[in-house]
């Protein structure tokens, strides 16, 4: 009998945790997702059924679960945003929501989270709207598995994927974001982790951090965006394991570093970039364990750029491994593998026996004097860059690799 | 005609020399390809034959040729035959000869290691590029009676197109780099067609450098499918005009 009474209690217990549950769709008691959000109480779930839903602005101002069953639509028609989280504890699960309006004084996204916690964006496809998802002042916020795409031409008049600001302890797994203006955006973004997106296509940056500090991102995909990502004034960014391809153009990037410090840069891959990676003002940086290949230009390190570490990476096929542009050196190489290396290895132990000068004479003088990437590659020019590596004038004689790998590392 | 074609590529084979140019274009290019890692350098390798090696084998051997069947042009002549018609013969023979020799030793290796873009275009730039340095040993060998005169001038143009040009464009770079002269650079490899095979070969070679800020306006031109075709005609410009303008002195010559 003892156990009867528990088992009911428990009952009661777990009813009132999970609240009770309200459907909305076509034929069933509610038909409109605002009534149902309105008649909920906290901690209610509300399961939103296969259909197109054309509410204007809906406002999640409480405690909510909201699922999305077989991917109904959510129109927003171009006219409002479409879904506000006004609320801690939001979930929002499983919606196509599509077409916000397009606003650049108020930024209405597809769904916006307004000074809220614990907010959960799962599953959705967010299509065509003038932002994906949008944070401000969020903590502890997961944004997870959706897919974001935008058809957007210019800069101006589309928003950021993900955009996230003044918030802290964020997740961002596992999203897809095509097209927009920046795929995941960061302004004053702290201790959140960015693991396993894929941001394609984007008219900026894949990825944009600004004064966003101890955070990490890890194993992500960017390929082809505007001018590649930017991680600018912040400090103690955590960068390992990901894919940064195809950002070609005047201004692209790979990585673009400004005004960065304390940071680490391991294990990515950079490839068929015009530039890898560029740096600027940035300060003890550790790059380790990166394969740099088919770049136009494998890291361009700018004077302004003290106490960073290159080590342990791999510099295969670029056209230029190495660039800057003063003379001024005040950063270490140590133990790389540069495929354009030409010493030898006498005692054996995998690393040449001659420092190797990564920075070539040419790419000193297109630093200087751009229209000369005219005679790349003539024999007037092999010839200087041969002449100047056996007796350094022009380049910096500290801008040296001591121990440079005989073989590439395996990445 | 065709007879005449045919005594002149019988002769050129007996001569032995371009078969060795052959063997060799084949030695370099496959070793270049198989000892690298990557097909890349083995493409750079090939780019300086292209640039280096083939404009030289061709001038020189063209224009010693030349002046060595002074005597069966001679004998041609004493036939009914039209000027136009010998020296025709004489341009074709030794083009074709050397066309082959290109595609046998360079062109394979290319075209079963390289990205078959890259392959194509380096081929058919090899071949444009030899032609245009048989015409200018055309031009240069009927420049002049003497024949250490003759070789001279055409040594001095290799020397010229593959050399000092770089070195004269380099310096005027660096005199006028206060200045937007991007543009008039481009007009300026014009001038010389070991510029522009090599600006072409790059686009494809380099191509993510071409793309960066000051490759754009290379890119923007050379990259278009209307840039490279005017390329190939300014290229296929710096054979006609050297070849016409030695028919026309050969025609007028007192021989």
């Amino acid at each position: 009998m003892n156990r009867f009474f528990y088992i009911v209690f428990l009952f009661f217990l777990v009813h009132n945790v999970l609240g009770k549950t309200i459907v909305v769709g076509k034929g069933q008691p509610y038909t409109k997702i605002k009534t149902a959000v309105h008649v909920a109480s906290p901690g209610d779930s509300i399961i939103v059924l296969k259909g197109v839903y054309k509410e204007g602005n809906i406002v999640i101002d409480k405690p909510l679960s909201l699922v999305g069953k077989n991917l109904p639509i959510l129109d927003g028609q171009k006219k409002y945003e479409v879904l506000s989280v006004k609320s801690n504890n939001v979930t929002i699960d499983g919606f196509v929501i599509q077409r916000s309006s397009v606003a650049t004084l108020d930024d209405p996204g597809g769904i916006k989270v307004y000074n809220s916690n614990y907010v959960v964006i799962q599953n959705c496809i967010l299509e065509d709207n003038f932002f994906g998802i949008y944070i401000q002042y969020g903590k502890h916020c997961i944004i997870r598995n959706n897919k974001i795409k935008a058809y957007g031409i210019e800069e101006q008049q589309i928003g950021n994927g993900i955009h996230c600001w003044k918030s802290d302890s964020l997740l961002i797994i596992g999203n897809k974001v095509d097209g927009h203006r920046d795929g995941i955006y960061f302004e004053f973004v702290t201790g959140s982790t960015i693991w396993r997106n894929i941001a394609n296509n984007n008219i900026r940056y894949g990825l944009h951090f600004m004064f966003s500090n101890d955070d990490a991102y890890i194993c992500n995909v960017f390929k082809n965006n505007g001018a590649g990502v930017a991680v600018m004034f912040t400090k103690n960014v955590k960068m390992y394991n990901n894919y940064f391809s195809e950002n070609w153009g005047d201004a692209a990037y790979g990585l673009l570093l400004k005004e960065i410090s304390d940071s680490y840069i391991v294990g990515n891959h950079f490839e068929n970039n015009t530039t890898g990676i560029f740096m600027e003002g940035t300060s003890r940086i550790i790059a380790e364990k990166n394969s740099i290949k088919q770049n136009g230009w494998g890291m361009k390190i700018q004077a302004s750029c003290m106490d960073n570490t290159i080590k342990k990476n791999n510099f295969i096929a670029n056209t230029f491994d190495i660039s800057t542009n003063g003379t001024l050196v005040l950063n270490t190489f140590d133990n790389n593998y540069w495929d354009k290396y030409e010493g030898y290895d006498l005692n054996k132990d995998k690393i040449g026996d001659l420092p190797y000068h990564p920075l070539s004479l040419f790419s000193v003088i297109v630093e200087k004097n751009p229209p000369a990437m005219l005679l790349f590659r003539s024999f007037m020019v092999t010839l200087l860059d041969k002449s100047e590596k056996i007796i350094p004038s022009l380049t910096p004689d500290n801008f040296i690799d001591n121990s440079p790998l005989m073989r590439p590392l395996l990445l | 005609m065709n007879r005449i074609i045919k005594y002149v590529i019988i002769d050129i084979l007996k001569n032995k020399i371009v078969v060795a140019y052959t063997i060799m274009l084949a030695v370099l290019s496959w070793s270049a390809f198989s000892l690298e890692d990557s097909s890349t350098k083995g493409m750079l390798t090939l780019l300086n034959i292209i640039l280096l090696t083939v404009p030289l084998v061709s001038i020189l051997f063209t224009t010693i040729y030349i002046y060595n069947s002074a005597e069966f042009i001679e004998l041609l002549l004493s036939q009914p035959i039209a000027r136009k018609k010998i020296w025709f013969s004489l341009f074709i023979g030794l083009s074709m000869s050397f066309i082959v020799s290109f595609i046998i030793g360079a062109g394979i290796p290319l075209l079963i290691y390289a990205p078959i873009n890259t392959g194509v275009m380096m081929l058919l730039l090899g071949v444009i590029i030899s032609v245009v340095f048989i015409s200018i040993a055309f031009l240069s060998s009927i420049t002049t009676r003497d024949k250490a005169k003759g070789i001279g001038m055409s040594i001095m143009l290799w020397l010229y197109f593959c050399l000092l040009f770089d070195g004269i464009v380099l310096f005027l770079l660096f005199q006028f780099s206060d200045y937007p002269i991007e543009k008039i650079m481009v007009i300026i490899t014009a001038l010389s067609p070991v510029d522009l095979a090599r600006i072409l070969i790059l686009l494809h070679l380099d191509v993510s450098a071409m793309l960066g800020y000051t490759g754009a306006i290379f890119k923007d031109f050379f990259g278009t499918t209307l840039g490279f075709l005017i390329s190939l005609c300014l290229l296929c410009l710096w054979f006609i005009v050297p070849y016409w303008i030695s028919l026309v002195r050969f025609r007028k010559k007192d021989l």
